[in-house]
């Protein structure tokens, strides 16, 4: 790190930092650095390069010793990581281990992690949909939280504008709840998949069911082609990092875009142990970095800052980064900081049959996953006895129906050649939790990590809510798939610990009042204007869309706000 | 979406076989190398190269020796099963030899290849008579439970030719020779097609 010149003030002094390298920070970094700000990105993992860091981008299935199992004891060491649906043979190398960063689970709670430049935007599930009114007016109109300081018609553009660089595949649905965006060709439903699609459109009033939206790249355009990125070639193997640059990760779009502009300085092995606040000029001057190698104290200055530690470590950070102005944590003076954490209820599942289209199959593999059905309940009305609602996946697909009996030439020719079974159809519920201030994390007042950083204590447990809305799921599907024909249905219900949604948000929410909030419609800290939120951790309420694209918007929506305020000396 | 849980991704590898999913459910413990290379040896995997082959022979394709299954299964049950489950796969490696000796006098490696899978089909019969009676009692004591929230169902292994079995079927058709030269393998299908004929007779795909 000699070529930082971290021996004198001026090597260690920026236009901008960013904290964080992943879905939110790699925005971050490519916008200031687009406007010409020396970007100082800090990541406390590892560099991944795109491409030349996948080291298991292009093995056969045959070139994994277990063929993608993990081992017994990697899985016995690792117990919460190994729950989590991609932590395999092929993408283990970027997920975080349990023990190499503990945390305190007052409640059980699966903490999934991607400590390394791209963070978690390498091995997410890639699934993007918009927001709307019926999201952002939520609290207000339901009585929880507090009400999102924004509305559909301040993050509109800045959708369309992350759309368009990510490049996301979809149909124009025109369905109100869930806005149309800036779309490449959507991947087409199968034959089962549209018939349902069809029945529920036929059947039920706004409900829907839509080809999912994904961040893949089904047609790109020039301006991926500028990336570096080529079509998506339906590997779906995406959570090795793709070659091709076919779905949107920080590492094959906008971390290589900032570098290429010369304004980008990646500092990896860089744990964040504070922001440096200054009582005299009343504002934050930089941070104070452990290498986490050699364990030095470096601090670092800038401008601005921006934190995208991805949402429960920018709590801890703010949290962590006290001064006489904050005793309580970085502009915690609501004592909300840490608070009104949530996340997405993932813990009930529907499994059925349909004896039809049984002289059609599938040919290829949908990186989309299938179907997207929008939530539909308690959209235009409060209408059940929970708040909010859930928005479900839907897949149908065929499997072979293998004959095991028996051992040699006749086995080998009924298991190479078995005939297809029926269709099964498939969904999951994704439900909206609501934040309430007794979910919540916290500094540990005594264990510290290898960096003399307090670990962080998680308290967050489903509700009788989470309890109604499951029942409602399941009741609600089971009653669609009954009347289109659908046999056998299974709903099963698990018990899986908050986490494994992989959709922590909140506790540094945004808000109108800066006595109930910690940040302002512009993801200013409210009490300190040069700080900027634009991770997961802002989220005043979690709706039921899979975050990322949100953050994206939000992220972009900011750094843009932030460099005006700079040109006319605000901040 | 695309978040398959573990079972279903065994499913797809074995074209939605069930055979394998309890062995992908269930645990194995740490093991360190001495254990490891105490466990098996070349003989060893030569002879599970040849029940593998037996299992799954030559016929247009190779068969599961050209693909080295045996190693594969040493690999698996030295990493991936639980001690209880390695005791049971390694007194099996003998039990099948005991079987062979009382069929034929002779050891399995030394039968005919009609032999071996004379002695392989009666194993496999004795397997799945064993896993029907074992999954009966699990449910009779469960039942039997019904009601005891401390209740944990007792975790009996498999019969041993079932995990050979089980092994084989995933070793082969995750091998070269079996994702390519028996079934259909496509690294880069570069396209999804939602609705195509369905020809009946067409080989499964690998992945």
């Amino acid at each position: 790190m000699a070529n930082l010149n971290t021996d004198s003030v001026k090597g260690r002094t920026f236009d901008a930092i960013v904290i964080g390298s992943g879905m939110s920070g790699g925005w971050a970094a490519k916008e200031l650095t687009g406007k010409g700000l020396k970007t100082l990105m800090l990541e406390r993992g590892r560099d991944v390069k795109h491409i030349k860091d996948y080291p298991t981008t292009n093995m056969y299935p045959w070139e994994f010793e277990h063929r993608g199992e993990i081992p017994m004891d990697v899985q016995e060491a690792n117990p919460v990581v190994n729950r989590c649906y991609a932590f395999r043979e092929d993408a283990e190398h970027f997920f975080v281990k349990d023990h190499e960063h503990p945390y305190v689970q007052q409640k059980p709670f699966d903490w999934i992690r991607g400590y390394q430049v791209g963070g978690k935007s390498l091995m997410w599930a890639r699934q993007t949909q918009r927001w709307s009114d019926f999201d952002f007016e939520g609290p207000a109109r339901d009585g929880f939280a507090v009400d999102w300081p924004i509305r559909y018609k301040d993050i509109d553009l800045w959708y369309s504008y992350v759309e368009k660089f990510a490049g996301i595949a979809g149909n124009r649905d025109g369905i109100p709840e869930l806005p149309d965006g800036e779309f490449l060709p959507a991947y087409p439903l199968n034959d089962v998949e549209d018939y349902f699609s069809k029945h529920v459109k036929s059947n039920y009033k706004n409900r829907h069911v839509i080809s999912a939206r994904c961040a893949h790249l089904s047609k790109p355009n020039q301006i991926h082609i500028d990336q570096g990125r080529t079509q998506c070639e339906n590997r779906i193997l995406c959570q090795r990092g793709c070659p091709f640059g076919g779905y949107f990760s920080a590492n094959s779009s906008t971390i290589p875009w900032a570098l290429k502009s010369g304004n980008l300085t990646l500092r990896p092995f860089s744990v964040v142990q504070s922001i440096i606040y200054d009582d005299k000029l009343g504002k934050a001057t930089g941070v104070r970095v452990i290498d986490s190698k050699t364990k030095d104290v470096i601090e670092y200055y800038a401008r601005i800052i921006f934190v995208n530690a991805a949402a429960l470590n920018t709590n801890l950070l703010l949290l962590n980064s006290t001064s006489s102005r904050f005793p309580n944590g970085f502009g915690n003076d609501s004592g909300v900081l840490g608070k009104y954490v949530a996340f997405h209820n993932y813990s009930a599942h529907i499994g059925a049959e349909y004896d039809g289209f049984k002289d059609w199959t599938t040919d290829g593999r949908n990186p989309a996953g299938g179907g997207y059905i929008p939530r539909f309940r308690n959209v235009y009305k409060q209408e059940t006895d929970f708040l909010r609602g859930y928005a479900s996946g839907f897949s149908a697909y065929r499997f072979r129906q293998h004959k095991y009996d028996g051992v040699g030439a006749t086995l080998k020719e009924n298991l190479v050649k078995g005939d297809l079974g029926p269709w099964y159809v498939g969904s999951h519920m994704m439900g909206e939790t609501i934040p309430k201030e007794n979910n919540f994390v916290s500094l540990d007042a005594k264990q510290k990590d290898e960096w003399g950083v307090p670990l962080l204590n998680i308290s967050v447990d489903y509700d009788d809510n989470d309890e109604k809305m499951k029942k409602d799921y399941v009741e609600q599907l089971s009653e669609m798939f009954t009347s289109a024909g659908f046999t056998n249905i299974r709903p099963s219900t698990n018990h899986q610990a908050p986490g494994l949604d992989i959709h922590e948000m909140g506790g540094a929410r945004m808000g109108n009042d800066p006595k109930t909030s910690v940040l302002n419609k512009w993801n200013q800290v409210h009490t300190c204007k040069n700080v900027f939120v634009t991770d997961g951790a802002c989220m005043t309420s979690t709706s039921c869309q899979n975050p990322s694209l949100t953050y994206m918007a939000l992220t972009a929506r900011a750094a843009d706000h932030a460099i005006r305020e700079m040109n006319k000396g605000n901040i | 979406m695309n978040r398959r849980d573990a079972i279903g991704r065994v499913a797809l590898i074995m074209g939605g076989a069930v055979i394998g999913a309890d062995f992908f459910l269930s645990g194995c413990k740490p093991n360190t190398a001495t254990q490891v290379s105490d466990l098996f040896d070349t003989n060893h995997v030569a002879f599970l190269n040849e029940v593998a082959d037996t299992i799954l022979p030559t016929t247009s394709s190779p068969g599961a020796k050209a693909a080295n299954v045996g190693q594969f299964m040493a690999v698996m049950v030295r990493d991936c099963y639980t001690p209880e489950n390695q005791k049971t796969f390694l007194e099996g490696v003998k039990k099948l030899d005991d079987a062979s000796q009382k069929q034929f006098s002779s050891k399995f490696m030394d039968l005919t290849p009609q032999q071996r899978t004379e002695l392989l089909v009666a194993l496999d019969k004795e397997q799945k008579d064993f896993t029907t009676k074992r999954n009966k009692d699990m449910e009779a004591d469960m039942l039997k439970h019904k009601g005891d929230a401390k209740y944990k169902a007792p975790n009996t292994p498999n019969h041993y030719f079932r995990m050979m079995k089980e092994l084989t079927l995933l070793g082969y058709f995750t091998s070269e020779v079996g994702a390519t030269k028996a079934l259909r393998y496509i690294a880069v299908p570069g396209r999804y097609d939602g609705c195509v004929p369905y020809k009946k007779g067409d080989k499964a795909w690998a992945t």
